[in-house]
């Protein structure tokens, strides 16, 4: 059957048909929708797992058990979950293993642009890089193959435009393999110095074995035009060069792009004079194959960071560009992406932003919106769960500097369960006087709202017992913890202001759940009053003082409704009351019952 | 048949994902090869939302190149102008008549610019449409894409798809009648 899939949605399908019986992720964006979709094949257990490196190491262990295993990461994802990587190539699988890398050229919604195409080198693994849907399921397939093939769990890198972009799919039927029985084998699966150096020799003979098969699979090969002009591209950059420069130059289309296939390579430029390499983000195939001693025009001529287009690819190869239609910039205002209405990290960051006293080593999450305006309520970033161990270094180094101001760290939930809470026992060990804020809206909010080991729900609907994370503090050693509703700003500022004076660690939590998130039984019982009410602007009292604004919420519009004065947009409006506290007028009114 | 290229623009929430997942079903169902590219990063928290529409025989790259697209659907006024260099030079420009305040005009910073369509007409074959307008009227404002889908099959002469069909397939059943009401009305207005 034919159908219209995402390349996430795609991956997922070829996981099903390919047989997987367990599969693991840690959201992140583009990869989140991987598992997401999985987990709609009731024959796959799938799992969302704390962070990458516990998603990986539970493939390797269900590999060893006898199934075939996907993991499913963004690009940064797999730092996290890189010291089980390396070593997974070193042990090999029992059931094939797959591992997604969904890397983000231009970064859309991440850190970093990192290319995550060198792990396949450090690491000595094959790697599978499609270029639509169809591809993308169907490589998967073949990377499990592959795994069992070459003993080594398979990389495959997406990019943004692979994983969000649909393109037609041939839907086949789920193919079961025979599971294969777990047998004792200590110098197969125990990298213990005694064993580690056989191993290396046996990846590295693989992996030299798999050139065989990069030069004979049907996912590499040479489309020749009869052009003296060609082009070696990997990826959606293939569909770009091809949508450009159609039938006018020849093509080798690289799809299992590692280890590169030198004899076709080889091939392809004796058929051509000139070569030009596009691939994505860094030159790694054009250093590659400059290596073989064949020379190819690279990032000399295009951009070397940001997501190619075919436009880039015209100017670039052509020196064209089609004419447009300019916008006339005068009439364009931002949409800066804002907290939602409702987002119970608004209370927290009004309040927090007021410290000048403050230094905030924040992290990554909806709270990273608490860096703009009008809360500027931020200093830093790094990685996820860096902000405690980011502050508590940061409060040593201003104790050092005998400095009058106080290190904060803010996260999320699921950001303190990701890394998080090895950072508090940092600070709880090492004692250092930061004052870590946990903004637990029980949900991962800023990937589209996946369930987290707090939020009393599995990715498969089960309800279990939610991680606490207050008891969790305090089992780490930290004797200083209040846990306060963020909508509340006088118990919110009072515990910032306890947190601020305390000389040794303490913790803050903030309570209260993410507006967009579907309730759970437990949330209805917590949270019996939660988003049922609005409020509204008695435009006689409002004196048009803009102090609600300061809230940044979307649902106050000023001038709404009578110029010069503050409005609620009701449908928009939750009731969280942020607004209506900070109002010294009292104008900001709530319905009852609404 | 040349790849067709059509881009639809808005701001989170406005439903431009549906329409251009019934429009690209459709699309799929008529024999079409279709790609669609969306980047949906922070739309949910006020963004605006971009979805990208191919068709043809054989469609390779998922985005559309500046300077190429046949129609530009605006979900929103100043969503037009944003990404009017999406649009061929002879391309439509449909533009559902509505303004959504981005935070700066929200917190009085800055005030919503005057006159966009006026500015866009200058330089654009423009349709405006009041399809948020018609959705109060039929009955729930959620139908605006619908309607809006309903102005594109006119304006891209795709009336030989059986788009009730698709409505019938990928919508939930309470709300058919409406959305199928809605896809109507917007045939008619864009003509
Ligand atoms: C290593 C790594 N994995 C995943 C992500 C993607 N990511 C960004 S924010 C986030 C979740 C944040 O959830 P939470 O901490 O609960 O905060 P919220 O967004 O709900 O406020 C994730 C998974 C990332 N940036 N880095």
């Amino acid at each position: 059957m034919k159908k219209l899939m995402t390349g996430n949605e795609a991956a997922a399908r070829g996981a099903y048909e390919a047989g997987v019986k367990f599969a693991a992720a840690y959201p992140g964006t583009p990869s989140t929708e991987i598992m997401e979709n999985v987990a709609t094949y009731n024959e796959i257990t799938s799992e969302w797992a704390p962070n990458e490196k516990t998603a990986v190491e539970s493939i390797a262990g269900a590999s060893l058990g006898g199934v075939r295993s996907l993991a499913s990461m963004k690009h940064v994802g797999l730092n996290v979950a890189a010291d089980p990587l390396f070593t997974f190539a070193y042990t090999g699988v029992n059931g094939g293993a797959v591992i997604v890398t969904a890397d983000e050229p231009g970064v859309y919604s991440s850190q970093n642009e990192q290319d995550n195409r060198y792990y396949s080198r450090a690491a000595h693994l094959i790697m599978f890089e499609p270029s639509d849907s169809m591809e993308t399921k169907e490589m998967i397939k073949e990377a499990f193959a592959l795994s069992e093939k070459y003993d080594m769990p398979v990389l495959f890198r997406m990019t943004t435009r692979i994983c969000h972009s649909k393109s037609i799919v041939d839907c086949f039927d789920r193919e079961e393999v025979p599971d294969k029985p777990y047998e004792k084998n200590v110098p197969k699966y125990c990298p213990l110095p005694v064993n580690a150096m056989e191993m290396v020799k046996k990846l590295k003979g693989n992996i030299e074995a798999a050139k065989d098969y990069s030069n004979n699979c049907k996912w590499n090969y040479i489309e020749d035009n009869g052009s003296k002009i060609g082009v070696i591209a990997s990826g959606v950059s293939y569909r770009y060069a091809k949508e450009v420069l159609g039938d006018d130059v020849s093509y080798l289309k690289i799809g299992f792009s590692y280890p590169l296939p030198d004899k076709l390579i080889k091939e392809f430029s004796d058929l051509v004079d000139t070569i030009y390499v596009i691939e994505e983000i860094d030159p790694v195939m054009e250093n590659d194959i400059k290596a073989m001693g064949i020379d190819v025009i690279g990032k000399e001529v295009f951009p070397i960071s940001g997501e190619l287009s075919p436009d880039v690819i015209r100017g670039a190869i052509l020196g064209e560009k089609i004419e447009t239609v300019e916008p006339d910039q005068d009439y364009l205002v931002n949409r800066p992406a804002s907290l939602c209405a409702g987002c119970p990290h608004r209370g927290l960051f009004y309040t927090l932003g007021k410290k000048k006293d403050a230094i905030i080593y924040s992290d990554i999450g909806c709270y990273s919106l608490g860096l703009g305006q009008p809360y500027n309520a931020g200093d830093a970033i790094l990685c996820m769960g860096a902000s405690i161990s980011g502050g508590h270094g940061l409060a040593k180094a201003l104790e050092a500097t005998n400095s009058d101001k106080k290190a904060f760290a803010v996260l999320g939930d699921s950001t303190f369960f990701h890394s998080g809470m090895t950072s508090l026992l940092d600070v709880a060990y090492n004692q250092s006087d930061v004052c870590t804020i946990i903004l637990d809206n029980r949900i991962t909010g800023m990937t589209g709202h996946q369930e987290n080991p707090g939020s009393g729900m599995t990715l498969s609907g089960e309800e279990v017992e939610p991680a606490d994370i207050e008891q969790i503090v305090r089992a780490l050693g930290i004797k200083n913890v209040r846990t306060v509703n963020p909508n509340d700003l006088k118990a919110t500022e009072e515990a910032i202001n306890w947190g601020m004076e305390l000389k040794e660690p303490s913790v803050i939590i903030t309570r209260y759940p993410c507006a967009l998130k579907r309730f759970s039984k437990l949330d209805k019982e917590e949270f019996p009053e939660a988003f049922k009410q609005s409020c509204y602007v008695d435009t006689d009292v409002c004196v048009g003082c803009r102090l609600c604004l300061k809230s940044g919420c979307p649902a106050l519009a000023f001038n709404s409704t009578v110029e010069n004065k503050s409005g609620i947009l009701e449908d928009m409006c939750l009731g969280c009351g942020v607004c209506q506290q900070i109002c010294p007028m009292g104008a900001i009114k709530r319905h009852e019952n609404a | 048949m040349r790849t067709h290229n059509i881009l639809l623009s808005g701001v989170g929430g406005q439903g431009t994902i549906t329409a251009a997942k019934l429009l690209t079903t459709g699309l799929m169902n008529a024999g079409y090869d279709v790609k669609m590219s969306e980047i949906h990063g922070m739309s949910q928290r006020g963004g605006t939302v971009l979805s990208q529409v191919r068709y043809g025989d054989e469609v390779q790259s998922p985005v559309i190149e500046p300077g190429t697209a046949d129609l530009l659907v605006a979900f929103e006024e100043m969503e037009a102008m944003r990404y009017l260099n999406y649009l061929k030079k002879d391309g439509t420009c449909v533009v559902n008549e509505t303004q959504i305040w981005p935070m700066p005009v929200v917190i009085g910073s800055v005030k919503y610019p005057q006159g966009i369509l006026d500015e866009v007409e200058k330089k654009v074959a423009l349709k405006k449409v009041p399809a948020s307008e018609l959705a109060e009227q039929i009955g729930n404002p959620k139908t605006m894409n619908v309607i809006l889908l309903g102005a594109i099959v006119q304006s891209m002469n795709l009336e030989h798809i059986d788009w009730e069909k698709i409505i019938r397939e990928n919508i939930k059943p309470q709300f058919h009648d409406i959305n199928i009401e809605a896809f109507k009305r917007g045939l008619e207005l864009s003509k």
